[in-house]
């Protein structure tokens, strides 16, 4: 993992680097993601390699009902690395035990997105100059949350602390809350968001989704409960950085967008050289 | 009344006994080691009192002998199971079924959004807790417990 951020790090440091010359990726997107599938792209391109793929389900062979096997023995002919997306759990692991070219997961389904999860460290670490000992305050949409479940289990290795911010319907699973209990690390569960950041050195906002709540009226509740709003930025410490995987809504208000403690278009950047990073350790050719 | 209690399932000369199997889950036992699709002269008793289950079943297969692996296969659906090894009449070993670390193939994955319930992939496990009988999914992560277990 920490191979990874040193290595993006000098990806960050010297961007062009031909290495992928002469190689083809496939970036298999059965779902719709575009932002994580240009950042892959753009890590592709920037070290002079070559993309193939397609950007959803109907435009490739599964709506004539391939099967995911067949298809991903189909493209390992065609290229190198595949990158794949794709709404069905455990589908990246699979595809990685058929495949023979490797395969990085670029999300399945609820399960897991690990280049997002790296990315998010590289941003902390970066920010930060440590991964270790730092207070993340995670808010929104924690029971659903991919991204918020799997840097807790990251960073949980560099023994942090947690403040969950959350309505009552979207409060993260008890699971997590007794991972965090089992390896004796402290976490917090607060309502209110305004009173709970000050000491805090990472924010992570997530996105409060209309559709997760049963009773529409419970949402015109909390809508704007957890909306961050510069002001609240005002006796936050001077290291502390909002971070948010996108795309964003309202749940940070564009006034944030000009403070210094912003750092989500950054973190969208960061994810290219982490990718920049995956891609090579990958391929062996770093 | 002892004697009628032995011949309620009549003896094998030569095979393999297995004995403690919970009655409810007698046709899993029988599908999971393929007994419907062997040769070997069968018979199986269920409903049998138990103290220790309150019904039981018991199967005896004649002349077939199990592997540790293979026979282990079944622990998920009857955990106390026992076997008898008969050679000549003669109990010559008792077995004990033991959980495995691993499952393939018996189980179906409780995710209904897990890969293996869309493509032709036999499900794997981990298991996390032999007492109770929990497994991860190898490939969505997802634990299914023995409340939800659902056999292929």
């Amino acid at each position: 993992m920490l191979r990874v951020l040193d290595l993006a790090e000098e990806f960050e440091r010297n961007p062009s680097q031909p290495i992928l010359q002469g190689k083809v990726v496939a970036t298999l997107f059965f779902e719709p993601s575009t932002r994580t599938r240009l950042s892959f792209e753009s890590a592709v391109n920037r070290l002079s390699g070559r993309v193939i793929g397609f950007s959803e389900a109907s435009s490739s062979s599964v709506s004539k009902g391939e099967s995911l096997k067949d298809t991903i023995l189909t493209v390992a002919n065609y290229s190198d690395l595949i990158v794949m997306r794709h709404p069905v759990e455990g589908s990246a692991r699979y595809a990685s035990e058929v495949s023979p070219v490797p395969i990085i997961n670029a999300g399945d389904g609820a399960n897991q997105h690990p280049t997002q999860t790296l990315l998010d460290l590289y941003s902390i670490r970066k920010t930060q100059g440590t991964l270790n000992d730092l207070k993340i305050v995670m808010v929104g949409d924690l029971k659903y949350g991919r991204t918020v479940h799997s840097l807790l289990m990251a960073i949980s290795q560099f023994n942090a602390s947690f403040v969950f911010i959350a309505p009552p319907e979207l409060q993260m699973p008890q699971e997590y809350k007794l991972f965090l209990k089992e390896s004796g690390l402290k976490f917090e569960e607060h309502t209110d968001l305004a009173d709970n950041i000050v000491d805090a050195d990472i924010v992570y906002m997530t996105r409060v989704q209309r559709e997760r709540f049963s009773d529409p009226m419970e949402y015109e509740k909390v809508k704007n409960v957890y909306v961050l709003r510069n002001h609240m930025l005002a006796n936050t410490k001077p290291n502390m950085k909002v971070m948010h995987p996108l795309p964003r809504v309202n749940e940070i208000s564009i006034d944030v967008d000009d403070s210094s403690k912003a750092y989500y278009f950054t973190q969208a950047l960061n994810g290219v050289y982490t990718r920049m990073a995956i891609m090579s350790l990958i391929l062996g050719l770093k | 009344m002892k004697d009628k209690k032995h011949l309620s399932v009549s003896a094998i000369e030569n095979g393999t006994v297995i004995d403690h199997i919970p009655a409810q889950n007698l046709f899993k036992v029988i599908s999971i080691l393929g007994l419907d699709r062997i040769p070997n002269q069968i018979t199986f008793g269920t409903n049998l009192e138990s103290q220790r289950l309150g019904r039981k079943a018991i199967v005896k297969i004649a002349d077939k002998y199990f592997e540790r692996e293979e026979i282990n296969r079944i622990a998920i659906v009857a955990p106390h199971a026992k076997l008898n090894i008969i050679r000549d009449y003669e109990v010559v070993e008792k077995m004990l079924v033991e959980v495995p670390d691993h499952i393939t193939g018996i189980v179906r994955c409780v995710n209904p959004k897990c890969i293996t319930n869309f493509e032709n992939v036999a499900p794997k496990f981990e298991v996390v807790d032999k007492k109770n009988v929990s497994l991860k999914c190898h490939y969505c992560e997802k634990i299914t417990d023995q409340e939800h277990m659902e056999y292929r």
